[in-house]
């Protein structure tokens, strides 16, 4: 019954079990939005996450939640999350300290093109809270910049004060062959960049389309925009990749409430490429 | 390979129940219990529904006296074999606190060895589905499998169809053709009822030969064939699941979804009652010192309008996107899923709904919706 | 700018991408050259609207403020228009435009431009279909930005 791909022995750990994890730092980088860094047990599977994937951050007694891993692949003795405090479960794990622990699960998911995208230009279009699980996609290219051409990052936030890892954002633009630009929908009266939806900042990124693989992460409606524009200025569309988010409960497919159209976000995505999921995109209450 | 079948008469059936709580089974069947049959452990086939007969409806199931004499003169079980296998609510986590750090308390999955006496071809071609969904894919329910594992099936052939079913139109029944241990047909005709009964597997040959069961009379084999042939053709309901995803595709805006929409409750009995709705829920119990934590499972539904939570709000808010999504999925998006129509023709769903409303019914009317918008042929 | 550095410049502009040749030569003669230091006003909100640019290089904020409240809308650049509501009659500015960096850009009198329009609807055509797909564009960022989508409480009707 099972296909071929799926023909691994099953996990000596049951799926559904989560692994205690010490957080090592929380990290303040917005008003709401926080970087937790846990220590998995060595060796363990858990830590062992391609670019794109999530785990599943289970904090005792309150709840679990997907959160996409924002830290370097190659670090495997930590394991690295962005977390915005927008509800409960989410309120509780940033508000953690270093010494206590969590539970995680996963990793799950399927991961940003890296391979597909050697020898070509990557451009990354990030949105909001977006930009956390790009981030793993960046440390990689970075880590081996010599597969890759031009790295061009964008980066769309609600207001300047929203700006995640900003300090690291500005270091990547000044990176050779790097450019780095963002833009916020509503600046201050001190900001000095662009306001303006991500898309506007398009014309000023100079590669060849053809040549290009892109990856976009942010709301939905973000995406929709990003992904026709890069169409319409000549991206292949099996050339862009964009990460889905549904409400998934196990990230195993069992739960079924991350359901879009044929697929399970959760084991299908979060990554897609855009052909996969475009009849899907504009579909209202799909 | 042609399978072993055997003729047993009723001392060897009540034999049959013996020896697999001698062997260790908690047995199950279909029971009357709150004026409906569900599954529920059996001692004897004195515990069977003999004497008792449905009448299967839209929105509406009913036990009425049947003078037949047989055990087996009814369909099927208001819930699927779904609610013994695949729990409706489960432990799957437990853990305790501990010097500041927690430990996971290992929850080994109960393991009891059930068996299952009268589930019906539909029940069974379930059961397959199921197996696709929680054991055939990437990754592997552990409680399901460790309870499927232990089943032992016992089948019964249906050789009448209630108004209800439509599992000819899905290849799933009257017939058992796969996946049980033994499978029955009940002559209840003359006196004292007397079985055609089915070797699925090599337990099942074990288990007949041990209550003495005889070869069977090529004739018998024929008869069973000939009444399940009559009553799959008697069926007048179907669903054409080949043509299902195109025409969901086609027909994802269609004011169709509106009007079943203004009938519906979403009240989620469909899904429940669905022997192969699979979606769950989690939740957190904790003790009242805090020491404590689990992790439930429950059955959800679609149907819910928090099911589809994400921060701020759900992406299916309207009615009619919440029944689109469960007929879609059932019949349309399941086969890219997992190759098979989510949908077993047991038509418990239409039993079941209290406004009635009839999943092939609506499936046909979307056809009939597609066909009206098609252009003419030439 | 000479005469013909002006022409040039109108002509590589995004805004006026494909205008046939005799209108550059037109639109040549009704521009001039205009700069602003960092920081600079371009126009006030309430000012009358008269000139409408078109940005050669650097950066211009649109805001809007209140006490307690101050807030960039838009940035316009280099490829960018600024003051079309210059091209309708009896209007002011909505908006105050500030140097962000120092700005080079390219200006005409509105009024003039739609005289011009009014004179020859086949160049008035082509004015008011760029100017209508400007807006267009401007509308569809505003609608976009107004649904606040990075915000988790965003836009929403319940």
């Amino acid at each position: 019954m099972s296909t071929a791909s799926h023909a691994a022995a099953p996990p000596a750990r049951p799926v559904m079990e989560p692994v205690p994890v010490q957080i090592r730092s929380v990290v303040k980088e917005t008003h709401d939005t926080f970087t937790l860094t846990v220590a998995p047990p060595p060796g363990d599977p858990v830590s062992a996450f391609e670019p794109g994937q999530f785990s599943m951050l289970y904090v005792f007694g309150v709840g679990e939640l997907p959160i996409s891993i924002s830290g370097d692949p190659a670090v495997r003795e930590s394991l690295t999350y962005t977390v915005r405090s927008v509800g409960q479960v989410t309120y509780q794990l940033v508000t953690r300290r270093p010494g206590d622990y969590i539970g995680i699960r996963g990793p799950f998911g399927t991961s940003w093109p890296l391979k597909e995208a050697r020898g070509k230009s990557v451009l990354i279009v990030a949105g909001g809270i977006g930009l956390a699980p790009l981030r793993p996609a960046i440390y990689s290219i970075l880590r081996h910049r010599g597969d890759y051409n031009r790295l061009v990052i964008l980066y769309g936030s609600r207001s300047p004060r929203d700006l995640l890892y900003r300090k690291e954002f500005a270091a990547w633009g000044l990176l050779p062959d790097t450019q780095a630009l963002c833009t916020v929908d509503y600046g201050g009266v001190s900001w000095r960049g662009y306001v303006g939806v991500v898309t506007t900042l398009f014309r000023h990124v100079r590669m060849q389309p053809q040549e290009t693989v892109a990856m976009i992460c942010g709301p939905e409606i973000m995406m929709r925009y990003a992904a026709r524009e890069l169409e319409a200025r000549g991206l292949p569309p099996a050339q862009i990749y964009l990460s889905m988010e549904r409400n998934m409960k196990c990230g195993a497919g069992f739960c079924g409430h991350c359901q879009l159209g044929p697929y399970f976000v959760c084991k299908h995505g979060p990554v897609f490429a855009y052909p996969e999921i475009k009849p899907y995109l504009d579909l209202y209450e799909l | 390979m042609r399978r072993k079948s055997y003729r047993l008469d009723a001392t060897g059936l009540a034999a049959l129940i013996g020896r697999l709580h001698e062997q260790g089974y908690a047995v199950y069947g279909p029971r009357v219990d709150d004026d409906a049959l569900h599954w529920r452990r059996i001692r004897s086939v004195e515990d069977l529904p003999r004497g008792w007969t449905q009448e299967l409806a839209p929105a509406r199931a009913r036990l009425v006296p049947d003078s037949s004499g047989g055990l087996f003169h009814h369909w099927t079980c208001a819930e699927g074999l779904k609610a013994m296998l695949h729990l409706p609510l489960v432990r799957v986590m437990a853990a305790r606190r501990e010097n500041g750090a927690f430990r996971i308390l290992h929850n080994p999955p109960p393991a009891a060895k059930c068996a299952f006496f009268g589930a019906r071809p539909c029940d069974l071609a379930a059961l397959a589905i199921l197996d696709r969904v929680l054991l055939g894919d990437r990754y592997v329910d552990d409680i399901y499998r460790a309870r499927r594992e232990n089943a032992f099936l016992v089948a019964v052939h249906c050789t009448e169809s209630a108004p209800t079913c439509f599992c000819a139109s899905l290849g799933t029944g009257p017939r058992a053709r796969s996946g049980f241990d033994i499978a029955l047909a009940e002559f209840a005709e003359a006196g004292e009822p007397e079985y055609f009964a089915e070797a699925g597997s090599p337990a099942g040959i074990d288990l007949l030969e041990a209550c003495g069961a005889q070869p069977a009379p090529p004739e018998m084999a024929r008869q069973v064939e000939q009444a399940c042939t009559r009553a799959a053709g008697a069926q007048k309901r179907s669903v054409n699941a080949h043509a299902a995803p195109a025409l969901i595709d086609a027909l994802f805006e269609s004011p169709h979804w509106d009007r079943v929409a203004r009938r519906c409750l979403a009240c989620g009995n469909c899904t429940m009652v669905c022997p192969t709705c699979f979606c769950v829920n989690y939740e957190d119990r904790n003790s009242l010192d805090g020491q404590e934590a689990e992790r439930w499972r429950l059955w959800d539904s679609c149907f819910s309008q928090s099911f589809t939570y994400i921060h701020g709000g759900s992406v299916r808010t309207s009615l009619k996107s919440r029944y689109r999504q469960w007929l879609s999925h059932k019949l349309a998006r399941w086969q890219a899923q997992f190759g098979t129509p989510g949908c077993t023709g047991c038509g418990r769903c239409i039993v079941w709904c209290p406004v009635g409303i009839d999943i092939t019914q609506e499936f046909q009317e979307l056809q009939a919706a597609a066909a009206a918008a098609a252009p003419p042929r030439e | 700018m000479a005469p013909a550095e002006i022409r040039n410049a109108l002509a590589s502009h995004p805004f006026l991408e494909g205008l046939p040749e005799k209108y550059l030569d037109l639109l040549s003669k009704l521009a001039f050259e205009v700069s602003f230091g960092q920081d600079e006003i371009i126009f006030r909100e309430g000012d009358p609207s008269s000139l409408f640019y078109l940005i050669l290089s650097g950066k211009v904020a649109l805001e809007i403020a209140s006490p307690g409240r101050h807030v960039i809308i838009q940035t316009l650049e280099a490829g960018d228009e600024l003051g079309w509501s210059s091209l309708l009659e009896n209007t002011s500015k909505q908006f105050r435009a500030r140097c962000l960096e120092p700005v080079r850009a390219l200006a005409f009198d509105g009024a003039r431009v739609v005289a011009l329009c009014e004179q020859d609807h086949e160049f008035g055509y082509h004015i008011m279909r760029r100017a209508l797909g400007l807006v267009a564009e401007r509308l569809r960022a505003t609608r976009i930005q107004v649904l606040d989508v990075y915000s988790p409480k965003g836009v929403r009707a319940q």
